[in-house]
């Protein structure tokens, strides 16, 4: 996806887990995921750069879409859609 | 017959899905090692074991934690730090080269008496297996957590064109994809 499409998205859920540490943002994600409808889309802020990569490799197993991230100031926002 | 007919297709059915689901989940041909010692002499089995598995055609994944980290400095580049990201700095190993031995140290004697004895057999040094690792298409995945606790940055990391920054998210998704993984 793009920059623009990312900044479009409707998000269902937000989770900031900016300021804790790997796994924290991991957990926060696995922890709210109950809360996301389905299809629906969820973005996690985090602190932690290596979020990126353990959420894509994360929705792939767990069969959700990865759609992105977007760098902001000091942190990063990671999305995925909770396909079912 | 019919009946039959119908119960087999039906089998077939529940037989390929099952296959199905059993190829999705099965291993790839991947090994994964975690390398988090930071002793000389571990880090270069990771590398040397990580080689062979390639010669096999196997993908390999290591993911470099704690101490391990320092085996990826560069000491040529420098990167701006708080003060105790300098000290950690100075007082962990500036390189692979600096690395020290696990058994053997002897007060710093140690890894040149190793080195020295490694060559007389031929022996690749540390630097050269991890540039053959690079060649061989070994990827490094790098702990942030650990690098954020000693005050590691990215700019300081040696130049390998494979390597990556994750968490442990990351390091489960590869070992699960692996036929093997090991820690060290």
């Amino acid at each position: 996806m793009t920059t623009d499409e990312l900044k479009g998205l409707e998000v269902a859920t937000e989770v900031d887990a900016r300021g804790t540490a790997c796994p924290g943002p991991l957990l926060d994600a696995k922890r709210a995921i109950g809360d996301c409808p389905d299809n629906g889309v969820m973005c996690v802020l985090s602190s932690d750069e290596g979020t990126i990569i353990d959420i894509q490799r994360w929705s792939k197993k767990m069969k959700y879409e990865y759609l992105g991230d977007l760098e902001d100031d000091g942190f990063w926002r990671v999305f995925f859609k909770k396909t079912v | 017959m019919n009946d039959e007919n119908q119960n087999l297709e039906e089998m077939i059915k529940k037989l390929t899905a099952r296959v199905e689901e059993l190829e999705e989940n099965a291993p790839d041909n991947n090994l994964c090692i975690g390398v988090m010692s930071g002793d000389y002499d571990s880090t270069m089995a990771a590398f040397i074991i990580a080689l062979g598995a390639t010669a096999y055609d196997m993908e390999v994944d290591l993911f470099f934690t704690f101490w391990g980290l320092s085996a990826l400095r560069d000491p040529k580049k420098k990167a701006k730090k708080d003060f105790l990201g300098k000290m950690f700095g100075t007082m962990l190993p500036s390189s692979c080269n600096k690395l020290p031995l696990s058994k053997m140290q002897m007060l710093g004697m140690g890894p040149p008496m190793i080195k020295s004895v490694m060559k007389m057999h031929n022996a690749k040094s540390l630097e050269e297996l991890m540039k053959d690792a690079g060649e061989f298409g070994v990827r490094i995945h790098v702990c942030t957590m650990a690098m954020d606790v000693m005050g590691m940055k990215k700019e300081e990391m040696i130049d390998y064109p494979h390597i990556d920054y994750v968490g442990v998210g990351a390091f489960v998704g590869m070992f699960q994809e692996a036929k093997q993984c090991w820690f060290m």
